[in-house]
């Protein structure tokens, strides 16, 4: 156990160091804030050009919070993927972290955690400019803080299974594969109404969505923030899920994105040592 | 013996021969590069729909998808590649080899643009059987001109970074990052350009998938006003222009930065 937590606490200050240090801290700062605003303003703008009205609607809102939270879920996931492809193929040291006395595992989750980090300053500078230049209609009053309190932590450990899932996939993939944590992220962003509610999507994909514990970690994350009421009823398909049981359904999937997630991983250590891909270098 | 201008061809069908072949080795780029981004168009389609946007719009989103996956090869496989040559101790040899460093980038963007237009062209047919858009093409002849100049104009300019990414050390990756989302937002990828306004659609306009896809959109959509910024026959002299200065500009900027890079002792230096 002492070996899990100091892998896990080693790589996440390592992941942090690698993720600020490689600029000064009022360029990290710009970095920071432009990246996360931009993102957030495409979506603000297409808004804009079909719906022109103000941001005080309800559907606004629901958007906007989705779409800020799935920061994390960019993070997270691009962060243990990209740590597997930079440590074996540019800084060329995955042979030797493996190698050494270190929980590989949590080693992984810690540089998803660091990405976790920066994610948070990215999510709280998005909802800072949505309350203060957008305005926002959330109400800090209204919000349930313990029930956001297990939505984030389950949504947190849901996150960290799915990012080790798909870094151990790519211990499986050459260097072209680099994008692999954005293009999975932008995937899941279609099927767990992180922008529009699982409603919009054909009937046929969305099982999908309800198969996803990032869909009902999203949908308590809404509950939490812009009342119970708001978002079911923008969003129908779950509005029939009381609040507690969304957080336990959320439980239930985790738990299995849990199982899937250390199998799989193991199986692909595994194979990636018979392999020889553990200190693969692939240059095209 | 071998001509310069022989020597010029040779070296970028060599540089783009490993690209094509290291595709062919590692099948799993058709399902990660070509079908999951496919995925991540597809969200702002039912984003339009759930707002109800009037159909064009989903055509104007596969469109900007399809059109991502250049802007993506141009940050990451151009101008952050001399990067990650320099890491992998490849750009001594390149600087060392009796050919051109130009030939060797324009090799890389040929290798790269084969495969990314494989992935443009799955967003396009996919956007078009799955949404069932309707394109209202008068002619062809104006779009290809449109889209063949603005591949000239921005993989020029993917030269260009390419020169003064030859400078960076570990900030290459994050600059490459810190252009990926602001450019969607500013050159209108999912969106008409015309509704930032004139002067941000103008300022834009140095990035040559603003006037391209802008261009392309209107050609391909005329039944949209909405989505004009200029007239078409406007944005293909700008991206004329835009491919002369980008070309040329890039040689000036590469002959000049692996100067200072050499000076400097960069070429070989491996800041982690």
């Amino acid at each position: 156990m002492s070996e899990a937590a100091r892998s896990f606490r080693v790589a996440t200050w390592l992941g942090w160091q690698i993720e600020s240090n490689w600029t000064d801290p009022f360029l990290f700062a710009v970095y920071s804030i432009v990246k996360p605003v931009a993102s957030v303003m495409i979506l603000v703008v297409m808004y804009w050009v079909i719906a022109q009205t103000d941001t005080a609607s309800p559907y606004f809102a629901y958007m906007f919070l989705g779409n800020a939270a799935y920061i994390y879920v960019g993070s997270v996931l691009t962060g243990v993927s990209w740590a597997v492809i930079d440590d074996r193929e540019h800084y060329q040291t995955l042979k030797y972290i493996y190698a050494s006395p270190i929980n590989f595992y949590f080693y992984l989750l810690g540089r998803g955690m660091a990405r976790f980090l920066t994610g948070t300053l990215s999510v709280v500078i998005t909802m800072a400019f949505g309350l203060l230049a957008l305005k926002l209609s959330i109400d800090a009053a209204q919000v349930r803080w313990l029930y956001l309190a297990f939505s984030m932590l389950l949504g947190l450990v849901a996150m960290a299974f799915l990012g080790l899932l798909l870094g151990a996939a790519t211990l499986q993939m050459a260097r072209h594969s680099f994008m692999v944590g954005d293009a999975v992220a932008g995937a899941l962003y279609l099927f767990c109404g992180a922008i529009f509610p699982p409603d919009a999507l054909p009937a046929w994909l969305r099982p999908l969505s309800f198969a996803l514990p990032l869909t009902y970690w999203l949908e308590s994350l809404r509950r939490a923030v812009l009342g119970s009421e708001a978002s079911r009823s923008i969003s129908p398909s779950l509005s029939g899920i009381g609040d507690e049981q969304l957080l336990l359904i959320l439980l239930g999937v985790t738990l299995v994105a849990g199982i899937v997630s250390i199998y799989f991983f193991r199986w692909s250590v595994h194979r990636a040592r018979e392999k020889g891909r553990i200190d693969m270098t692939t240059q095209y | 013996m071998t001509s310069g201008v022989e020597l010029f061809l040779r070296t970028i069908v060599a540089r783009a021969y490993p690209r094509v072949v290291g595709t062919n080795r590692e099948r799993s780029w058709l399902f990660f590069d070509t079908f999951l981004p496919l995925l991540s168009t597809a969200a702002y389609v039912f984003f339009y729909r759930a707002i109800k946007a009037p159909e064009e719009y989903i055509g104007l989103v596969v469109v900007g998808g399809a059109m991502t996956a250049y802007w993506l090869n141009v940050l990451w496989s151009m101008s952050s590649q001399l990067y990650w040559d320099k890491d992998a101790g490849n750009l001594a040899l390149y600087v060392a080899a009796p050919t051109s460093m130009m030939a060797i980038l324009l090799g890389m963007a040929v290798g790269g643009m084969l495969t990314t237009t494989v992935r443009a062209l799955a967003i396009i047919l996919a956007g078009w059987l799955a949404f069932g858009i309707q394109f209202s093409l008068a002619s062809w002849a104006p779009l290809i001109l449109t889209f063949l100049l603005t591949m000239a104009a921005l993989y020029g300019m993917g030269m260009l970074l390419a020169s003064l990414f030859l400078l960076f050390g570990r900030e290459a990756w994050h600059v490459s990052n810190l252009l990926q989302e602001p450019i969607y937002l500013a050159s209108g990828f999912y969106f008409p350009v015309k509704a930032l306004g004139f002067w941000v659609a103008a300022a834009a306009s140095i990035v040559p998938l603003t006037l391209g896809l802008d261009g392309m959109r209107q050609l391909l959509f005329p039944q949209n006003p909405a989505f004009g910024f200029i007239p078409v026959s406007i944005e293909i002299w700008i991206l004329l222009g835009l491919s002369v200065v980008f070309i040329t500009t890039s040689k000036f900027a590469l002959d000049y930065m692996e100067k200072l890079a050499r000076q400097q002792g960069r070429i070989t230096e491996r800041r982690r």
